[in-house]
């Protein structure tokens, strides 16, 4: 049983959901962010997260998968002084929406003065609500964007424990553990971390506050990053408790937070489907392990009926 | 007699714990002093179920009589308390006649998939009802059933108020996504000829597809059928489905033509 804390769903088939549920991942949270193409006014951007908190969470739950996601203005984006400042006027009725677990993913990308103001915005109403953070960690000069990022949100007077770094790499998963922050890891071909390195990272480590993401998203990537992560510690010799606790137990701690995401939501979901969207796994009632299915092949079947 | 938003608020009285009562309470009475800004007015709405729960609205028979005696056909089977919440909190801030109505387009505007659900299936409640048929028309046109069955269903709106195009789209459209037709209401009374052939188009396309039909499909069709639909009720009373074989039965009991007589008096000699 696995959560994946980053998915950028909007962009995968249902052929992935399909392959996500048998490969056992009973939930994913998708972050707000950006599209690839840049928008040019807020009215595509309310429609981007009516899209995320509604239809996409509809989607997900046709094939099994429990759908969070996070609010946010991306870092990208905040450099568009007029469309950020529209979309921080409406962020907050957003913010509030079922299922949405944080406030993310927000940050840094070049280090503008732009996104550092709009970053402070945000943390600052993620304090005024009470709620998780995702913090998206540049790509370029990574590890003084990290440190910055950690240091701005001790000074708007977060809880670290509130908030998950994301995006680590070797360089800088020693200081995000030891000012008490969780560690995201995406695993993502080319890019970000592999799953051999993050096996290494998790034996050095221990599994305390780390957590293994997909972040799949429009580009080459893997929705099947996390249990294919954790089938390969498992044959490394990683314990299972481990395996457990960065695949899945320290998701549910770090964005459970805030009251949104539950165990119960996919173990035991109320019978009346009509309300809850689930048209999933039946055999989850009851707080059972939920059976994992064989994935179905993509080139094994030609009849389509 | 009581309005809707007084019985509602009876029901979640009994029901709530005492500071999730207390917390609707005050809410509402600050709404209803008309002091709260746009953004208070929102984020109450979006808070309710936070604050009240999401368990299924506790409602007795004479609780449902109460309902359809305050508004004929209101029907809250099938209720939680956070969307009888959020009604009572639209109720009470929303205001009337167009200020209602650009209210309620805006919070259906960034309204989760909860918030759709309950605002469609206020639909009977609300102030001039006419004002917001282009929202229950944008509820039917959803490709999330339960939104579309939010309108549809249990709820006395659509009959009210739908031209009969629209009426024909949104029947058409519950068979075809695999949604049912017994909870339409005035399924009956607003049967007509148009929508007769359109269910007979859709019932021969699904047989040259050799997908089945819902036996749900005929009771539209008994009515108003024409010849070339009597002879698709003939086949289906030929169908190896039992429940298909009696709605045509059933469907021919409606129609006072001969050939639908003739039809029956075949099947019963069988």
């Amino acid at each position: 049983m696995y959560i994946d804390t980053h998915t950028h769903m909007i962009s995968r088939t249902t052929d992935d959901y399909e392959a996500m549920a048998a490969a056992g991942v009973v939930a994913c949270i998708e972050p707000a962010f950006w599209l690839g193409q840049p928008r040019t006014n807020v009215g595509s951007y309310i429609d981007y997260l009516s899209t995320i908190v509604g239809w996409e969470r509809f989607r997900a739950g046709q094939f099994g998968l429990r759908h969070y996601c996070t609010i946010g203005l991306n870092s990208k984006e905040a450099n568009d002084e007029e469309l950020a400042e529209a979309v921080m006027e409406i962020l907050p009725r957003f913010a509030l929406k079922e299922g949405v677990v944080a406030i993310g993913e927000i940050g840094y990308d070049e280090q503008t003065a732009l996104e550092d103001r709009y970053f402070r915005q945000q943390l600052d109403l993620a304090k005024q609500l009470e709620m998780p953070v995702m913090i998206h960690t540049p790509h370029r000069d990574k590890k003084r964007g990290t440190t910055r990022s950690m240091d701005v949100v001790e000074e708007h007077g977060l809880d670290p424990s509130w908030v998950v770094v994301d995006h680590n790499n070797e360089e800088t998963v020693r200081e995000v553990l030891d000012r008490g922050f969780w560690a995201g890891f995406s695993i993502y071909p080319g890019t970000k971390m592999g799953n051999e390195r993050m096996m290494e990272i998790v034996r050095r480590y221990g599994p305390e506050r780390i957590i293994v993401d997909s972040a799949c998203d429009w580009g080459v990537s893997d929705p099947l990053a996390v249990p294919k992560t954790a089938e390969l510690m498992r044959r490394g010799g990683i314990s299972e408790e481990a395996i457990r606790t960065v695949t899945y137990g320290n998701a549910l701690a770090a964005y459970g937070r805030g009251g949104q995401m539950k165990e119960a939501d996919w173990l035991d979901p109320p019978p009346i489907d009509q309300r809850t969207l689930y048209m999933g796994n039946s055999v989850l009632r009851g707080g059972q392990e939920p059976r994992i299915r064989p994935a179905r092949r993509r080139d094994g079947d030609l009849h389509i009926e | 007699m009581p309005r809707p938003i007084d019985l509602m608020t009876s029901w979640l009285r009994a029901q709530l714990a005492p500071d999730a009562w207390s917390w609707l309470a005050t809410q509402r009475e600050r709404l209803e002093g008309g002091s709260a800004s746009g953004r208070e007015f929102n984020l109450a709405v979006s808070l309710v179920p936070r604050r009240l729960g999401k368990a299924d609205l506790v409602l007795d028979g004479a609780a449902l009589a109460e309902a359809d005696r305050a508004r004929p056909g209101w029907d809250p089977r099938g209720w939680s308390v956070d969307q009888a919440g959020r009604l009572v909190l639209l109720l009470a801030g929303g205001g009337t006649g167009r200020v209602f109505a650009e209210r309620l387009r805006q919070l259906l505007v960034t309204a989760d998939i909860a918030e759709t659900i309950a605002f469609h299936r206020g639909l009977p409640l609300y102030p001039d009802p006419e004002l917001v048929e282009p929202r229950a028309r944008e509820g039917v046109r959803s490709a999330m059933q339960p939104v579309f069955e939010a309108v549809a269903h249990r709820n006395p709106y659509p009959a009210e108020y739908f031209v009969e195009d629209a009426w024909n789209q949104m029947v058409v459209k519950a068979l075809f996504i695999g949604s049912t037709l017994a909870p339409i209401q005035g399924l009956d009374r607003r049967a007509n000829q148009a929508l007769a052939r359109m269910l007979c188009d859709y019932a021969r396309e699904r047989r040259a597809a050799g997908r089945p039909v819902s036996p749900e499909l005929w009771r539209c069709v008994g009515p108003h059928a024409n010849d070339a639909a009597l002879e698709d009720l003939a086949v289906a009373l030929d169908s190896a489905d039992p429940a298909e074989r009696d709605a045509a039965a059933a469907a021919l009991a409606t129609c006072d033509r001969p050939r639908a007589r003739a039809l029956l008096e075949r099947t019963m000699a069988r």
